[in-house]
């Protein structure tokens, strides 16, 4: 097989799109005018700004005055948990325990400032259950949180329904659609939330700047005070780059989902297929409910850092949830709340298809992990080679 | 994080891949639970290693330190195979991430586990010469809490 690249880890991140690019560069030039001005090149950047906030705005189904740009969805996370929690007079926050740490860590942070987490349990799918958030929620419930998609995983949750029953108990909802931004449809008045948050760099815009929608009539404390800037809300002099890079890459990527969804969905499938013919393979997450170019497996006898560089070697960037990519000695915490044994969880592999992929990219990724997966599986101690099954 | 070049070398090319089916000696050390299991087979003459090959399970680095220990004790002596150190296996490789260090201590437990078994096959008792070593059970499982 002849080598080839292949960037298949566009949920870690993704690379900078023309579109957004050029969108950006004249806000890095000549239009380096402070928004909050008065004179013509402050106007023009302001000008700028407002555009962009109304195009996101039309992205989402929101209005302008309801789009707020932050630094990024670790910023919109910890700002919806810990704004809705120091707002209310409650002291509960139900997560789900498939959350980005961004969510995890802000909700536990806010322990120690008496507030209650309580986590609501994916079933094996990774998929939650709207009747364990109803038999679990009470009338001291300030916030709901749970992801539109995971990032690890891919699987997408019933927000719709989830918000229904936080709304019924007076309770806030917020969802991280950093994964879902433009690789799936979101408007927020059908998924009927009251906070969400999204970043660029996931979908081919810069890093280092996001969105938080905020209902309108919402209130949460700020999470950064200053200047009031973003009407009072969110304070630093804008990032007007940044802004203008996330609105191009959003509109180019909300206005090509009709064409790209059903292309990438037969992509992921035609991967998935090809990787359950490895023996000892596995899928994890719900096959349907799940991004169109998100597959994660676990791979027997396999160890997913060694898998990473082997098929690094071979040309895929690709990504693991095992303890030795991770940086500690558990694997995410992700693959344990669907259910996997510590010992399967180490074998896992995410791939995040580019959307320039075709089927011969995506089979020469087949070819990459089968290889990698038989090179890996030669040295290990837990697998039978002349048998060809694990120990 | 970030691997010497020495370390992605002996991941992408190990030394002394495999088994011995003969061994006079074979270690398994660390557990699936943890994402690491190393073994070492030793095949040895007259107090020397003669032959050495290893399987692991595990990340970059586990895999890199597996190698390196198998060169350093190929051709040596038990006792000097015995002064073998986690540390001589990392600065061997140039180095390793901290977080990565326990794999260059599996690497010098499992040449002393397979060591203790040569002993034992020999009916000497091992602990006095070569320590007390955590090895797995036959099955290579911890108890599932
Ligand atoms: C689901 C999810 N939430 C939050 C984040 C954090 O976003 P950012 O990198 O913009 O801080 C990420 C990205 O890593 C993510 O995947």
């Amino acid at each position: 097989m002849e080598k080839r690249f292949i960037y298949a880890d566009n949920a870690a991140t993704t690379p900078l799109s023309e579109t957004a690019l050029n969108a950006m560069l004249p806000w890095l030039k000549e239009g380096y005018g402070n928004p909050s001005s008065v004179y013509r090149i402050a106007r023009e950047s302001r000008i700028a700004l407002e555009n962009a906030r109304k195009t996101v705005a039309e992205c989402l189904g929101a209005k302008p005055t309801e789009i707020y740009f932050t630094s990024g969805g670790t910023e919109g996370d910890n700002w919806a948990i810990k704004g809705a929690l120091a707002r209310s007079r409650r002291k509960g926050v139900i997560i789900s325990n498939v959350e980005h740490h961004a969510v995890l860590h802000s909700a536990l942070a806010m322990e120690k400032f008496g507030f209650k987490v309580t986590e609501l349990p994916v079933r094996e799918n990774g998929i939650v259950s709207p009747d364990d958030l109803r038999a679990m929620i009470d009338e001291d419930t300030a916030i709901v949180s749970v992801m539109l998609a995971n990032n690890e995983i891919g699987t997408i949750q019933p927000i719709a329904e989830l918000a229904a029953i936080a709304h019924e108990h007076g309770a806030l909802m917020h969802t991280d659609a950093v994964q879902a931004a433009g690789h799936i449809p979101i408007d927020v008045k059908e998924l009927g939330v009251d906070i969400l948050t999204i970043s660029a760099h996931k979908f081919h815009g810069p890093k280092g700047v996001g969105v938080q929608y905020i209902r309108s009539g919402v209130r949460i404390t700020n999470l950064i005070d200053g200047g009031g800037h973003e009407r009072g809300r969110r304070s630093g002099t804008e990032n007007v780059a940044s802004a203008c890079g996330l609105a191009a890459a959003l509109k180019e990527a909300v206005d090509t989902l009709p064409e790209r969804m059903p292309r990438l969905t037969a992509m992921r499938n035609r991967l998935i297929d090809g990787l359950l013919k490895i023996p000892y393979v596995q899928l994890t997450g719900d096959l349907d409910k799940r991004l169109p170019a998100t597959v994660s497996v676990v791979i027997n006898a396999v160890e997913g850092e060694g898998l990473i560089l082997t098929l690094d070697e071979l040309g895929v960037c690709a990504s693991s949830g095992s303890a030795c990519t991770s940086g500690s000695l558990d694997p995410s915490h992700v693959l344990l709340a669907i259910g996997l044994k510590h010992e399967v969880a180490h074998g896992s592999l995410r791939l995040t298809l580019p959307d320039d992929i075709d089927e011969d990219g995506v089979d020469y990724i087949i070819w990459a992990v089968a290889t990698a997966a038989e090179r890996l599986r030669a040295m290990s101690p837990v697998w039978d080679s002349s048998a060809g099954r694990p120990m | 994080m970030l691997y010497s070049d020495k370390v992605m070398d002996h991941f992408a090319h190990p030394r002394n891949v495999g088994e011995i089916p003969d061994a006079d000696g074979v270690g398994t050390v660390g557990n699936a639970k943890c994402g690491d299991i190393m073994q070492m087979f030793l095949k040895i003459e007259n107090d020397v290693i003669v032959d050495v090959k290893f399987k692991t399970f595990g990340c970059g680095a586990a895999v890199a330190t597996s190698s390196m220990a198998t060169e350093l004790v190929k051709g040596a002596t038990i006792e000097e195979a015995l002064k073998l150190t986690n540390k001589a296996v990392m600065e061997a490789l140039d180095g390793l991430p901290p977080v990565k260090v326990h794999c260059s201590v599996l690497a010098e437990q499992a040449i002393r586990a397979a060591l203790s078994d040569y002993y034992r096959r020999q009916g000497i008792d091992p602990e006095p010469i070569v320590g007390k070593i955590e090895e797995l059970d036959e099955h290579g499982e911890e108890e599932e809490e």
